[in-house]
């Protein structure tokens, strides 16, 4: 024990803001606000990781009750401790302490709908076994007052052996000063008391855990409880296997465990729900009466359409300005430290490799941002769970359900956080084959590809009220989602071959966006955008960068003198400036063919022939592989138009580009076959990993790079080859 | 529970046990005695929404005919 110095500054708001004095679950059923609460609690004093293993964000506030100061974990949402998904396993491990990094909570604080207390109680049951002190934060109060509901504060608190309740409303910040000052006592409070209500569950669960102490397994009574009744979790021990199946079989018969336990705890949900809470007589408002009607099959249909348009028209036109601020910005502090630093390799590797290449990825900022931010508003209304709702029977055709179309809209925008969105996902099948399909959507990086090829080779024709370089844009839309489809189907009735996946879904009321809450969403994605652009994206441009960098020609920078010296010597002013950049871009050009990259694409061209592309698109395509969207910079370089490449002059360039034969190199099979070789081809590092981390497996993402590149490859060759 | 018109009210009687799913919409709060309102089926006639004490559940016809419920009246009588 250390020795106590007295000094002028109280102990006590030293160390309030060092330590913790410990650590409080935020636990409650899904949609029921508790984020909400979560971030009124915590402001801007919290952290977002992943939990080891997979990429369940882990989010922890600091947070000051009085003098006492609380680490609060926002667990995923959950209905019961019985898991039915990566999110509500990690809630449940984290409250069992079960989960390394992550002390086990000393104390809880659920947050439950006012409005859905029938399953809210029965969450509660469960958790006020746990014997750890707890409060309840009541959220919707207002929504429950408006329906007419009337809820026995003091009845609840009873039913809930002594857990103090407390009514809120989160977007409002009304009830909170009560609930502060209950959180600073929280760790005080005492215990539960549980209500017997399975007294035989609980004597056998009592005995097992005191049998396995013996041999050396430490679980607490009510974990054993747990395996005795979600019987897929799996547990090490033979003997642990036996003796719960001999338990089960005590205890529950013939019949499922979980259903028992349903029957059981909802039998006293009723029982207390009528104590507690009176039923108000439903009036229905004007707004309740057109969401009923929007709600209905056609005009959800319309609706639902109708947003996708706003969504799409959004990121694509809305986003342009800020997009083309970004590019200039990027351009602008290139030039200008491009003309400070001394010319030579680190020169290039700056400008060339660091800006470009960074920048490159962060133009994209601005549709990332607004496609997010119509997610998460969708999110927080609790449309998507209605549009997933309406979409789930149409999805069943291809052996998905509406739970897939959240992370495949998300995929539009990018694959990566897509991929991250399928964790909601229960079941395994389903949501490998929903991984697997998302890469396909046409994300945002293939954009400046398809708009650099469509300019410089679709013709500006009107074909009706649409024009020809629209239609073609919208047909690789189409072109992407039909390879995400046909891949599910073809998984789901291949190697994920299964009983069709159910759809169990809540679906929540409507309600207003909580503006602190999309906010801090949005801010998550930000950051999670930028760190990727700064870690993977960086790396990749600057290998990317070297491959087309060395070796240099000494000869090649030779030849550049002379051209000068002999340009200067015959031209003036404007004449020379442009005979100089003319020489320094094919002086680039010539540099580049005898890189290491340049080589790369002469030695495979011979593989990439029979779709009609010579040396120069091969190594463009082969230095796009980490990330596709560094294919447009290539081609720039490759081509002769300097650095900057700007898309009309380097689409007069492509136009113009021959085979050593004299033939034309993009003829419009071979651009429409690239142009589909991009639609489906696996170019993007970022991906891979994320595939790799979500399935923890290296099986899949190897299998996805193999059978993308191999459509798109294909693809392309017979639409080259037959419109030859 | 998977043939009813919108706005009927049912008690679920019996439910046949055996598929998890079934089993997980129990977890939700569909066990015996408890009464819904049957709002709407989706597009195409699949999935069905359905209203338990205050909150909404969507459930695919495959899983609702293995509740086996009764109609009840306006005001929760059998009717």
């Amino acid at each position: 024990m250390a020795t106590r110095v007295e000094t002028a500054v109280s102990v006590d708001s030293v160390t309030i803001h060092r330590r913790a004095a410990g650590t409080v679950a935020v636990v409650g059923n899904p949609n029921a606000g508790k984020s909400s609460v979560f971030n009124r609690l915590t402001g801007l004093r919290q952290s977002t990781a992943n939990y080891p293993g997979v990429t369940v964000e882990r989010r922890v506030g600091r947070g000051v009750f009085g003098k006492t100061s609380l680490d609060l974990v926002d667990l995923p949402g959950t209905y019961s401790l019985s898991p039915n998904s990566t999110d509500e396993r990690i809630a449940v491990d984290v409250l069992f302490g079960r989960v390394t990094g992550t002390r086990r909570p000393e104390a809880l604080l659920a947050v439950i709908d006012a409005t859905r207390l029938y399953q809210g109680l029965y969450l509660l049951q469960q958790l006020v076994e746990l014997g750890r002190p707890m409060i309840v934060a009541l959220t919707m109060t207002d929504a429950a007052q408006r329906q007419g509901l009337r809820i026995d504060y003091a009845a609840l608190q009873e039913a809930l052996g002594g857990v103090p309740v407390y009514p809120v409303v989160a977007t409002t910040g009304r009830g909170f000063p009560a609930l502060n000052e209950a959180l600073g006592r929280l760790l005080e409070t005492p215990a539960p008391r549980v209500v017997e209500h399975w007294a035989e569950l609980r004597k056998v669960a009592a005995q097992l855990a005191e049998r396995w102490h013996v041999g050396g397994v430490d679980l607490h009574p009510i974990e054993v409880e747990r395996l005795l009744i979600d019987a897929g979790t799996q547990t090490a021990g033979t003997q642990l296997q036996e003796d719960l199946a001999a338990a089960r079989k005590q205890l529950f018969g013939g019949a499922p465990p979980l259903a028992v336990e349903a029957r059981r705890r909802y039998a006293w949900v009723r029982a207390t729900l009528a104590r507690v809470e009176t039923p108000g007589s439903l009036v229905v408002s004007r707004g309740a009466a057109l969401l009923e009607w929007i709600n209905r099959p056609w005009p959800a249909t319309a609706l639902f359409v109708l947003t996708m348009a706003l969504v799409f028209q959004a990121v694509f036109a809305w986003a342009k300005p800020f997009m083309d601020l970004i590019d200039a910005g990027i351009s602008a502090i290139g030039a200008a430290i491009g003309a400070w630093l001394p010319p030579g390799a680190l020169n290039s590797f700056v400008v060339d490799g660091a800006i470009a290449g960074v920048g490159s990825v962060i133009v994209f900022l601005p549709q990332i941002l607004i496609l997010f931010l119509f997610i998460i508003v969708m999110e927080d209304t609790g449309y998507l769970a209605r549009a997933a709702f309406l979409v789930d029977r149409a999805m069943r055709v291809v052996g998905l359900s509406g739970q897939s179309v959240i992370p495949l809209l998300s995929s539009f925008a990018c694959a990566v956080p897509a991929i991250m969105a399928t964790r909601v996902i229960p079941n395994r099948r389903d949501r490998i084959a929903t991984i697997l399909a998302a890469p396909f959507m046409t994300c945002s990086a293939r954009l400046p590809v398809y708009a650099l090829l469509i300019a410089a080779f679709v013709p500006v024709r009107p074909v009706g009220i649409f024009n020809l370089q629209g239609l073609v844009l919208f047909g690789l839309y189409v072109i992407g989602i039909l390879g995400g489809v046909g891949t599910a189907l073809l998984l789901r009735r291949s190697v994920l071959r299964g009983e069709n996946p159910t759809f169990i879904l809540a679906l929540p009321e409507f309600r207003m966006p909580n503006l602190q809450t999309v906010g801090l969403k949005l801010l998550d994605r930000v950051r999670v955008f930028l760190k990727r652009a700064g870690t993977v994206i960086f790396a990749v441009a600057v290998v990317v960068w070297a491959l087309a960098y060395f070796p240099r020609s000494a000869a090649v920078d030779e030849h550049r003198t002379q051209a000068r010296t002999v340009a200067a010597a015959t031209l003036t002013g404007a004449e020379l400036t442009k005979r100089y950049a003319a020489i320094d871009n094919e002086a680039s050009a010539e540099h580049l063919a005898q890189s290491w990259l340049g080589r790369a694409g002469h030695v495979v061209e011979p593989v990439f022939r029979p779709l009609g592309w010579d040396w120069r698109v091969s190594a463009a395509v082969i230095a796009g592989f980490p990330a596709r969207e560094v294919v447009v910079a290539v081609l720039g370089t490759i081509y002769a138009v300097g650095g900057d490449a700007d898309e009309q002059t380097l689409a007069g360039q492509l136009t113009a580009a021959r085979h050593p034969d004299g033939s034309l190199v993009f003829t419009l099979p071979m651009v429409l076959g690239l142009l589909l070789f991009y639609a489906w081809c696996l170019q993007c590092a970022a991906t891979l990993a994320v595939i790799r981390r979500e399935t923890n497996s290296w099986g899949w993402p190897v299998f996805a790079w193999t059978y993308m590149t191999a459509l798109g490859y294909t693809g392309a060759l017979l639409i080259y080859q037959l419109g030859s | 529970m998977s043939d009813l018109k919108p706005g009927d009210r049912v008690r679920i009687d019996t439910i046949d046990t055996a598929d998890p799913a079934v089993q997980r919409l129990m977890v939700l709060g569909l066990v015996e005695g408890a009464e819904l309102k049957f709002l709407r089926s989706s597009l195409g006639g699949d999935p069905l929404e359905f209203r338990i004490y205050g909150a909404s559940i969507s459930l695919r016809r495959a899983q609702a005919q293995h509740f086996h419920v009764s109609q009840l009246g306006a005001h929760g009588n059998p009717g």
